[in-house]
C-alpha cells in the first residue's frame, strides 16, 4: 500500500489582484522528505508555503495534508508549525515560555509543558538559556529557540520560511548540517523555502523550482543540477552556460536551448569551442575562465591543478557529448 | 604649503566644526532650555506645593503658618474629606476602565484595518472633539443630558425610556435625570477624555507585528487566546499611557463635576474651592499631593504587574 504523502497540492491557485502569486500548482512531498521551494523572489514559494501553514487559501484547487483537506482548516487548527524568517519570538515572553507557547495554549499545565519545553531546548542545545528574553540572544540562539518552539508541538510537518537568511555564512553553514541532522534524528518532514540554491542542493532529498507563481521542476538536487528541466531553472540553479539553438547546433545537437556546465569543459588540443580568454577569476578550488563564442558568453571551470591559460591567449575546449543538456523550452 | 581640504569660512561652518568635535556641547545647549523650564519651573512649583502642604491654616486669621506640622494632612482625613478622595479615585477608575474598553476596539480597528482614507476620517474623529473648547463640550453635553433633553427624548421615541428609567433608578450613581446624577459626569468624563485613551492605544497596537499573531495562530492558538497572550500584554504599555491620562485627568478636573452631577465635590473641586475663595492654601497643597500618590501607587502595581516589560 503506497504511503499517504504529507502534503499534496492539486491545481492550486492563488490570485493577489492581478498578481499570479501561485498559479496551477500540483506538488506532492513525501512523508519525511526535507524539500525545499527554491526560487527567486515574487516566485511565489512563500505563498505556498504559507497555503499549508494556513495564512492563505488557495482561490482554486485542494490541499491535502496527510490525506486531509484543509481547505476549511483554519491555521491553529492545522498540525504544521512555521520557524519564521524573522523569528517571530514573543519578545515579552522568557525563552523557555516562548517554547512552551504552543503547548500552554492548547491547555498543557505548567508542570507537564515546562519541563518538555527544557528537553527540546537541550535539543537545540540552548538548555542555559530557558530564562531569558529573545532579545538578549544572538541570532543564532533565536534561530534556535524558533526551531524549538515550533517542534516541541511535535508537528506532522515542519515549515521553515526562509529560515538561514538572517545568518551569517558560517553560522548558516553550520545550521545547515544541524538541520539536516536533527531533520534526521526526528524523522519529520521538513518543508523550506529558500532563494539560495546552494542550500536548497545541499540539504534538500527533493527540492521545487519556481518561477512566476508555476513549479519549473521538481525533482532531486542531482536532477535538478545535471538535467533542467528549462532555461530559468538551468540559469537559476547553479551557473550554468546557457546556449541558444543556433550554438548548440554548432556544437552538434539539434537546434533547440542547451545548458553546459562550466565544470564539464575542459583544455583540449582540439575542440569545438575555441576563443579567446577574456578573464579568469580565481575560486580557491579550481579557476573559472570566459570566453565569447559566436556571440555568447561562455564560463568554464577549470579544477585546481590543471594550467590556466592567461587572459587574451587562445584556447580550445571540449566537452563530453552527454554533457549537452537539452532544455525543454521552444527555440 | 599644502592646500586646505575644507576651508572653514563663515561662521556657521566654524560653528558646525565646534559642534562635530564636541557632540555634547550641542546635546548641553539643546537640553539646556528644557531642563531649566522642567527641573526649575515645573519640578520647583512641585516642590513648594508639596512645602505648602506641610503649613497649617488659622482658621482665625486667615493666615498661612509656615511652620512645619501634619495637623493639614490630619484635617485631610476627615470624613469629609476623606469621601471627597473616595468619590473622585472611584469615578477615575470606572472613568478609566471605561474608556479602555470603549477604545480598544476602535483603536484596534485603526491600528489594524483602516488605511489610507479611513485611517484619516479616524484621526479626524478621534481629534475632532478636541478642537472644540472643553466649556462648550460640557455644557452641550448638560443640555443632551437634561431632563428634556434629546438622551430623554430618544428614549421615548424608541420606547427605550425603561432603560433610561432603570439605570436612573440605580442606587447611589442614578438620579432625577442623567445630568443631575453621577451616571452624567461619568458619561462626560468618558467623552471628554476617550481621545487621550484611544491615541495611545492605537500607537500601541501599531506597533505589535503581525507576525507575532501569526506565529501565535500557528502554534494553536485561538484568536481569543492570541489576544490575552499576545496582543494585550504587548499594547499593554499603550494602554497604561492612555489610562493615566484619562486617570489623572479626572483625579484633577474640577469643571465637569460642577456643572453636571450631584454637585458633590471631588478633589479638582475642593482644590479650586480652598484655595481661592477660602485661602487654605495648605490643605488645597495637601489634596493636590493625593493624586501624584495615587499615581506613583499606579504605576508602581502597574510596573509590578509587568505592565511595562514589553517596552
Amino acid at each position: 500500500m503506497p504511503q499517504t504523502p504529507a502534503v499534496t497540492f492539486s491545481a492550486v491557485t492563488r490570485h493577489f489582484g492581478p498578481v499570479k502569486a501561485v498559479d496551477g500548482v500540483d506538488l506532492t512531498v513525501a512523508e519525511g522528505a526535507f524539500f525545499a521551494m527554491l526560487g527567486p523572489s515574487g516566485s511565489g514559494k512563500t505563498t505556498c508555503l504559507r497555503l499549508i501553514s494556513g495564512f492563505e487559501r488557495p482561490d482554486h484547487g485542494a490541499i491535502h495534508i496527510f490525506g486531509q483537506d484543509v481547505s476549511a482548516v483554519p491555521p491553529h487548527l492545522r498540525n504544521v508549525n512555521t520557524v519564521f524568517q524573522d523569528y517571530a519570538l514573543f519578545p515579552h515572553l522568557s525563552v523557555l515560555d516562548n517554547v512552551a507557547y504552543g503547548l500552554m495554549v492548547k491547555g498543557m499545565g505548567k508542570a507537564q509543558r515546562l519541563p518538555k519545553a527544557e528537553a527540546m531546548l537541550d535539543v537545540v542545545k540552548l538548555a542555559d538559556y530557558g530564562a531569558r528574553k529573545p532579545a538578549q540572544l544572538s541570532g543564532g540562539q533565536r534561530q534556535r529557540v524558533a526551531l524549538a518552539r515550533a517542534l516541541v508541538n511535535e508537528p506532522k510537518v515542519l515549515l521553515l520560511d526562509e529560515p538561514l537568511g538572517a545568518l551569517d555564512l558560517k553560522l548558516r553553514e553550520a545550521m545547515q548540517d544541524e538541520l539536516k541532522a536533527l531533520q534526521r534524528r526526528l524523522g519529520l518532514t521538513f518543508i523550506f523555502v529558500t532563494h539560495d540554491q546552494g542550500e536548497a542542493l545541499s540539504m534538500a532529498d527533493s527540492l521545487a523550482v519556481f518561477d512566476k507563481g508555476k513549479i519549473a521542476q521538481i525533482g532531486t538536487p542531482a536532477q535538478v543540477y545535471t538535467q533542467p528541466a528549462t532555461r530559468f531553472v538551468a540559469d537559476f540553479v547553479g551557473s550554468s552556460n546557457l546556449l541558444p539553438p543556433a550554438l548548440t547546433q554548432a556544437l552538434g545537437g539539434p537546434a533547440q536551448w542547451a545548458s553546459l556546465r562550466p565544470e564539464a569543459l575542459r583544455l583540449a588540443d582540439s575542440g569545438p569551442i575555441s576563443g579567446v580568454v577574456q578573464s579568469h577569476r580565481y575560486l580557491g578550488t579550481g579557476t573559472r575562465i570566459s570566453l565569447t563564442l559566436h556571440g555568447t558568453d561562455l564560463a568554464a571551470f577549470l579544477p585546481a591543478g590543471s594550467p590556466v591559460p592567461a587572459e587574451g591567449s587562445r584556447v580550445t575546449l571540449t566537452f563530453a557529448p552527454e554533457a549537452l543538456h537539452l532544455l525543454g523550452d521552444a527555440p | 604649503m599644502s592646500p586646505a581640504i575644507f576651508a572653514a569660512t563663515t561662521i556657521a561652518s566654524r560653528l558646525t566644526g565646534v559642534f562635530w568635535r564636541r557632540p555634547k556641547l550641542l546635546l548641553g545647549l539643546l537640553l539646556a532650555p528644557p531642563l531649566l523650564w522642567l527641573g526649575m519651573i515645573y519640578l520647583g512649583s512641585l516642590a513648594a506645593l508639596l512645602v505648602q502642604s506641610f503649613y497649617s491654616f488659622d482658621d482665625f486669621s486667615g493666615l498661612v503658618v509656615p511652620q512645619f506640622t501634619l495637623t493639614t494632612y490630619a484635617k485631610l482625613a476627615s470624613p469629609a474629606n476623606l469621601s471627597i478622595i473616595l468619590r473622585t479615585l472611584l469615578m477615575a477608575l470606572a472613568v478609566t476602565l471605561a474608556s479602555a474598553i470603549i477604545a480598544f476596539p476602535v483603536a484596534y480597528y485603526a491600528a489594524r484595518y483602516a488605511r489610507g482614507r479611513w485611517k484619516a476620517v479616524f484621526y479626524l474623529g478621534v481629534m475632532l472633539p478636541l478642537w472644540s473648547s472643553y466649556l462648550v463640550k460640557v455644557y452641550a453635553f448638560k443640555l443632551i443630558l437634561a431632563k428634556e433633553g434629546i438622551v430623554t427624548w430618544a428614549a421615548s421615541a424608541t420606547h427605550t425610556d425603561w432603560l433610561l428609567n432603570a439605570a436612573l433608578a440605580l442606587p447611589f450613581v442614578g438620579g432625577a435625570s442623567l445630568s443631575s446624577s453621577y451616571l452624567g459626569t461619568f458619561i462626560v468624563f468618558c467623552y471628554v477624555w476617550l481621545p487621550y485613551m484611544i491615541l495611545p492605544m492605537q500607537a500601541a497596537i501599531e506597533r505589535v507585528p503581525l507576525g507575532l499573531l501569526e506565529a501565535s495562530s500557528d502554534l494553536g492558538a485561538t484568536a481569543r487566546q492570541t489576544f490575552w497572550t499576545v496582543t494585550l500584554p504587548l499594547a499593554l504599555p499603550g494602554v497604561i499611557a492612555g489610562s493615566i491620562f484619562t486617570f489623572s485627568l479626572t483625579l484633577g478636573d474640577y469643571i465637569i463635576p460642577q456643572i453636571i452631577g450631584t454637585s458633590a465635590s471631588f478633589i479638582g473641586m475642593a482644590v479650586y474651592q480652598l484655595q481661592g475663595t477660602a485661602g487654605n492654601v495648605p490643605l488645597a497643597a495637601a489634596f493636590a499631593v493625593i493624586p501624584i500618590l495615587i499615581m506613583l501607587v499606579y504605576l508602581t502595581l502597574a510596573r509590578k504587574a509587568g505592565a511595562f516589560d514589553a517596552l
